[in-house]
């Protein structure tokens, strides 16, 4: 059955891998999805028709989306109301009439995509609905039919929208909307404990639906911070684990009720199971340990706005210095000292963490971030033997640099093969990389990137930003 | 710090080849309700290390979990609720963790280990 999904206008290309994945979820199995757009749709438009076995999936998957507005059956599209009209006409009877019975509630919605209708304008499209023979009673508060009518505009000027081609006006039988209350009620402005970094409410519940959360499920992130990914994750009912090298953040917060732990009983969820302070680069999981977590959700440190720490001294690994000594009766309270991670290791480690320790077809969901010009560049991104790459979704952050969220699915075990492989693959990305993973503040590094003053011929330039910025544009 | 904590952890200091399982010094146990969840219990328990789980259970004052174990017991209801309660409600909130090869401490101090190595122990 083909459904229309009809998205927010955010975080564009997050939109369909958070669909295919809660699909996963509903459907258990993989399936290849199958999509389509109506002619002169933009990639970045609202619309997009998705094929689901039944009504229930799209229900379940329109309860959990975050960048869904809604899922409806449609019964008629068209670039004019009259070409609407014929096309709702067209639409099999035996689909519309129980919906249009006698002792039924229905009201319509008109929705509006880059233009505003005022109340006389939207009251004037219901009427000219009348050729729809609806018997039912008209009810605002909780109708048992809901209709949408949703009309685009057609203009060039488009108010910072995507180039619309054409005027599309779309009717439909509502099937689920979806719930956003869930985003404004972990909004990080109403978090109780959180940290510089903390990630955004609503990218955290995305990552979690990426990451196929949900009850019974065994979920880590090895950058837990104040925990905001394991909120989202423990929301729809998954079981938590966080590791952080930053024993301040996760011990002792900022007081008794201003820790992780309350951040999880702020919402009444289950609090992690644990939380460990370790090192992603000597991680102290036990040799025997494998295929113990369903998924890996994180945001690793990657430099520009916090950057990693790994054990050993800066100065002992860079040999400027002799290993250390430390005297017996001192070791109780010694404060390791500690150096920098850089992303080329910590990604490996991450990769290499998740081959080893998500259980076949368990999914490892990070941040990655990138140029702007390197975001559709394949080999940019990092790889393991044992993972698949299902979703790069970008997120413009400045002109000079983006961030990807990568969702991975591991496909084969991890044996000592593979352990060797993922070595030299590593190796070879981090030669084809290296001055853009160096933690100095030299050309080429992201750092520099994302921080250099701009070159005078930049500045000078007076050509006008394009209004609209977006991935397709 | 959970039993399921302790489960997966070990000694990772450079060279130390039998560093799990980390004994348990406790001076403060806590118990904290957690919701029984059996679909989680059915999916950790393939995964643990038994018998390291059942001698970790004894050294927190547990003496109801069986020595051998196998899959049918999940069926059991009451045998669900004592390696619930053994796994996810019973907490290490300070004491430390003990490697059985070194003998290096490793502090638990608010119900969090602290499991990163000193410089020279990498």
């Amino acid at each position: 059955m083909w459904f229309l999904c009809y998205f927010l206008h955010r975080l564009l290309d997050y939109r369909i891998p958070e669909i295919e994945s809660l699909a996963r979820l509903f459907l258990g199995e993989k399936v290849d999805l199958k999509w389509r757009q109506s002619p002169y749709h933009h990639p970045d438009s609202p619309f997009y028709f998705i094929d689901l076995p039944s009504e229930d999936v799209a229900r379940n998957i329109a309860s959990r989306s975050v960048l869904l507005k809604g899922i409806l059956e449609v019964w008629g599209e068209g670039r004019t109301y009259d070409e609407l009209r014929i096309s709702i006409e067209a639409y099999p009877e035996e689909k519309k009439t129980p919906y249009l019975t006698p002792d039924s509630t229905f009201k319509v919605v008109v929705d509006t995509f880059g233009k505003i209708l005022n109340l006389d304008e939207q009251t004037e499209r219901i009427h000219s609905l009348s050729y729809i023979p609806f018997q039912g009673v008209v009810k605002l508060k909780n109708p048992e039919h809901k209709f949408w009518l949703i009309e685009t505009d057609g203009n060039d000027f488009n108010n910072g929208l995507p180039p619309a081609d054409i005027r599309s006006i779309v009717f439909g039988r509502e099937i689920a909307v979806s719930d956003r209350k869930v985003v404004v009620k972990y909004e990080l402005s109403r978090r109780n404990y959180l940290g510089p970094t903390a990630m955004d409410a609503e990218v955290a519940l995305l990552m979690a639906n990426q990451a196929l959360a949900k009850p019974g499920k065994l979920m880590y992130d090895p950058f837990v911070g104040t925990g905001s990914i394991l909120v989202a994750a423990a929301h729809f009912g998954a079981m938590t684990m966080g590791a952080d090298i930053d024993i301040r953040v996760i011990r002792d917060g900022k007081g008794p009720d201003k820790n992780v732990w309350s951040n999880f009983k702020q919402y009444d969820l289950t609090p992690p199971v644990g939380l460990i302070r370790a090192d992603n680069n000597v991680p102290p999981w036990r040799s025997s340990l494998s295929e113990v977590f369903d998924a890996i959700v994180c945001d690793p440190p990657y430099g520009v706005r916090a950057g990693g720490r790994k054990s050993g001294g800066r100065k002992l690994l860079q040999g400027t210095r002799d290993p250390y000594i430390i005297d017996e009766n001192k070791r109780k309270d010694h404060i390791p000292s500690t150096a920098p991670y850089t992303l080329a290791e910590c990604v490996h480690d991450l990769l290499d963490l998740a081959a080893r320790l998500l259980v076949t077809g368990g999914r490892l969901v990070f941040f990655y971030p990138a140029p702007r010009d390197e975001c559709g560049e394949e080999d940019y991104f990092p790889k393991h033997p044992c993972l698949n790459l299902i979703a790069n979704s970008e997120q413009i952050l400045s002109t000079r640099y983006s961030r990807c969220l990568l969702t991975m699915e591991k496909t084969s075990r991890y044996t000592d093969e593979i352990a060797a492989e993922a070595r030299k693959v590593h190796q070879e990305f981090r030669d084809n990389h290296s001055e853009m993973l160096q933690e100095s503040r030299e050309n080429g590094s992201l750092h520099h990137i994302v921080f250099a003053p701009s070159s005078e011929a930049k500045l000078n330039g007076t050509e006008a930003r394009p209004r609209y910025r977006g991935k397709y544009v | 710090m959970r039993l399921l904590t302790h489960n997966m952890l070990t000694c990772n200091i450079k060279g130390v080849t039998k560093g799990f399982p980390l004994s348990i010094e406790v001076q403060k146990l806590e118990t904290k309700e957690t919701d029984f969840n059996p679909d989680f219990l059915k999916n950790i328990f393939p995964k643990l290390e038994w018998k390291a789980f059942h001698d970790a259970a004894l050294s927190v004052g547990l003496n109801d979990i069986p020595e051998q174990v196998d899959p049918v017991m999940l069926e059991d209801s009451e045998f669900l609720q004592k390696f619930h309660h053994a796994l996810l409600e019973v907490h290490l909130e300070e004491g430390a963790l003990i490697c059985p090869e070194t003998g290096r401490r490793f502090p638990v101090s608010k119900g969090v280990p602290n499991m990163l190595l000193h410089e020279d122990e990498v």
